[in-house]
């Protein structure tokens, strides 16, 4: 970024002499230095799953939630400047009421999708504003569609995917991702994987209870198209999956 | 910190995603004399140091009710404060118009977290304990030593421990007496409500004689009874010296408590 | 800047664009019903479609609340298989009478609130006493703009481990007991409820005689009555809603005679 302190990066209204807008894109670097978020979308349903960093042993263990419901069919987790995050959310909370005072039903996650997204871009274009900091992933499973899931950045572009990451560590976190065979897995057997991706790209896993907390939920034919925060036996198998794992792959190093 | 060309906004972020307006603002909260909150299975309570602006005014508030079960403490410029204190009351009274019972507490934070979006250290946490404000990093430190312990206190030993946590905190110059200490309780049987003095002075006696607030529950939970068991094998509550004690932060401006 | 879709987000700047306002719906701005004449203004009152009497009994562990499946229009009888006893979550149970629609619009805020309480996933629920106080408040309001709402509830339910029965009518006017019924089961039903109630608390067989008792006088009494009664039952052991029907005897029939 040869352009920075050049004066073309003090506004999202403004180009710089090579094409780019630099408030995006440090809003962006605010997305990727927040704890890693990953989503998976399998056969029958989607997963989300968390690093939420804790930054006090004075918290509560349930502080500072990353995952959230809209309604009770969405999954939306958030990863950046969490208090865009819950901004973020609550607007996208009002937009399935809007919805659903206009059709009678839940917002389809395609329409949510585009409405964020629109929410996203439209916070890029005017130098009284600055843009969001966070990235979102957004989850969903229907009868109708099955499982759906997008990711929206900064800028407002936002794409369906199998499989996203998010912060921290995105690429190592994709680059596990990409091992799985996202289409032939239950969300079942995805939470179990999600689990052992976030304790595999944590760098300093020892002592990873006092560092960082999972956070896990899934939706999908199994939940009967409800998101919800994974129940506690299943987070603990997930959790203790992932603990192998990570106790495996360290004596295959050795 | 030093000024650099992307802290002049809250609408502007740093090349590494920082907010520098949103930074300073919590140095605001720094400058601001230290408040602690703690709670127990049963009980939440407030601790907070009231500064005078000359020898001649009263001391300033510093921890203000909401409705019966809430009530909040504040460091840093207090009229921002009371503006969301205002905002927090009218929500509560319309929530129990509306629905006949208190605004769940984290119901009410979140809301609040999303009131100011242009400012957004608009965090919050869900806390077991919590200090801020001047100097709270030793009120802090002892939190996190004693934080098992506060569960299953009763109401005077949690107050107990509280204020020694609280002691670190203090100026070199400034005794703890009725007039600048401030102790607000809330829980099982208690509306939210403050210490009057004579209950204050018992809990500051209690302080300086070096009570130790007994881990083990006991069933006296009344207000003001200060337990008065000494534990040979600890101390009187004095700084741990490897925290540093700076003088009180230089600040002429009136509006920061 | 208000109209985006009903989505109230603030505009960036003083009448600046909001975000959303790029969707904007038309027809936001519905007119008021009133029309303006030398008189001053006029309403529109008077309910359309109805749902006749609804009876609550509370027992000693818990409440039932029925009310027959018929919507009237006018006397015409128009819907014969329509819930008028709806659970609204694990806690709450609630009966309708007085129009349809009126219900249908309330109802829809109702399911917002439960919504919202599921998306807060912060283990607080909506109890009884608040949907009743809700209610109260939403009623009375509307009347004191004499633009009321055109209902007569029953809010049952578990108050935490006590049973709860309300009654909310169109003026906002509410009050709990433990027997409890709206329209003509008031007159109807009432008595019968309170000569049993009157002597101590019911259990939840005895309840369960006094409401399909009260729905079989109803139905031969009341001309907007229904043999097809649904009914809703609430206790510790959670909701139940279930459909029943009037053991109808028409013997006595042939003995009227001389009209």
């Amino acid at each position: 970024m040869s352009s920075i302190g050049t004066g073309y990066d003090l506004s999202a209204s403004q180009f710089s002499p090579d094409g780019r807008v630099f408030q995006v894109e440090y809003a962006m670097k605010a997305a990727e230095i927040s704890g890693t978020a990953i989503g998976l979308r399998g056969k029958d349903g989607c997963i989300l799953a968390v690093e939420k960093v804790i930054t006090s042993k004075l918290h509560e263990p349930d502080s500072g939630r990353r995952i959230f419901t809209i309604e009770n069919s969405i999954g939306m987790v958030i990863c950046g400047l969490i208090t865009d995050g819950r901004a973020i959310v609550n607007y996208a909370l009002k937009e399935a009421q809007n919805y659903r005072r206009e059709y009678g039903q839940t917002i389809p996650l395609k329409i949510l999708n585009e409405r964020l997204s629109s929410l996203f871009h439209a916070y890029t274009l005017y130098s009284a504003v600055r843009p969001y900091g966070i990235c979102i992933i957004l989850t969903t499973w229907t009868e109708q569609n099955g499982a759906e899931m997008y990711c929206i950045e900064p800028s407002g572009v936002s794409f369906g995917y199998y499989g996203c990451a998010t912060g921290k560590a995105k690429q190592a976190a994709k680059t596990e991702i990409e091992k799985l065979k996202l289409n032939t897995l239950t969300a079942r057997e995805l939470l179990n994987e999600g689990a052992k991706i976030i304790y595999r790209v944590n760098e300093d896993s020892s002592d990873s209870d006092t560092k960082f907390k999972l956070e896990l939920s899934w939706v999908g034919k199994d939940t009967n198209g409800i998101h919800q925060i994974c129940p506690v036996n299943l987070y603990e198998e997930a959790k203790a999956a992932a603990t192998a794992a990570m106790e495996q792959g360290d004596s295959d190093v050795e | 910190m030093f000024r650099n060309q992307y802290d002049s906004d809250v609408t502007v972020w740093s090349p590494q995603g920082r907010i520098h307006q949103v930074e300073y603002a919590m140095e605001a909260v720094k400058l601001g004399s230290a408040t602690v909150g703690l709670k127990s299975k049963d009980y939440a309570v407030l601790i907070a140091l009231k500064r005078a602006t000359s020898e001649l005014s009263a001391h300033q508030q510093k921890i203000l009710r909401i409705d019966d079960h809430i009530g909040i403490s504040m460091a840093g410029i207090t009229a921002d404060a009371r503006v969301l204190c205002r905002y927090m009351r009218q929500e509560c009274i319309n929530h129990k118009y509306s629905y006949g019972r208190n605004h769940p507490v984290g119901r009410l934070i979140n809301l609040l977290g999303l009131k100011m979006q242009t400012c957004p250290s608009a965090n919050f946490y869900d806390c077991k304990a919590m200090a801020i404000g001047a100097r709270s990093q030793s009120a802090r430190t002892y939190l996190e030593k004693h934080l098992n312990e506060f569960k299953d206190c009763n109401l005077s030993d949690l107050i107990n421990h509280g204020v020694r946590a609280f002691a670190g905190t203090l100026p070199n110059e400034t005794k703890l007496n009725n007039k600048n200490l401030s102790i607000c309780v809330v829980g099982k049987n208690y509306k939210f409500h403050c210490l009057d003095e004579t209950e204050l002075e018992k809990y500051i006696t209690a302080e300086i004689v070096g009570t130790q607030p007994t881990s083990s529950a006991s069933d006296s939970s009344e207000v003001g009874v200060g337990r008065t068991e000494r534990h040979g094998e600890e101390q009187p509550p004095t700084l741990n010296p490897q925290d540093p004690t700076p003088a009180e932060p230089a600040t002429e401006d009136r509006r920061m408590q | 800047m208000m109209s985006n879709n009903g989505v109230n987000f603030a505009p960036f700047w003083h009448n600046g664009p909001a975000p959303g306002s790029f969707y904007n719906f038309p027809q936001n701005n519905i007119k008021s019903n009133s029309a303006i004449d030398e008189y001053g203004f006029q309403r529109n009152g008077g309910p359309i479609t109805t749902g006749t009497s609804i009876v609550g009994v509370k027992y000693d562990k818990g409440v039932i609340i029925a009310g027959d499946k018929l919507v009237s229009y006018g006397n015409l009888a128009r819907y014969h298989n329509v819930d008028r006893v709806f659970k609204i979550n694990e806690n709450i149970i609630l009966g309708m009478s007085g129009d349809y629609a009126d219900f249908q619009f309330i109802k829809q805020y109702i399911d917002e609130i439960i919504l919202s309480d599921f998306s807060a996933d912060d283990r607080i629920v909506l109890k009884p006493k608040d949907l009743y106080t809700w209610l109260t408040r939403v009623l009375y309001n509307r009347r004191s703009r004499f633009n009321p709402l055109w209902l007569d509830m029953v809010v049952g339910g578990m108050q935490g481990e006590e049973p709860f029965l309300g009654h909310i009518n169109i003026r906002g006017r509410s009050y709990t007991n433990d027997v409890i019924s709206t329209g003509y089961g008031t007159h109807l039903a009432l008595p019968l409820l309170r000569e049993y109630s009157e002597k101590g608390p019911l259990n939840e067989e005895t309840a369960q005689q006094l409401i399909q008792k009260s729905m079989e006088v109803l139905f031969y009494r009341d001309c907007r009555g229904y043999p097809k009664y649904s009914q809703a039952n609430i206790n510790a052991n959670g909701v139940t809603v279930s459909d029943h029907e009037v053991k109808q005897n028409w013997d006595l029939a042939l003995s009227i005679k001389g009209y």
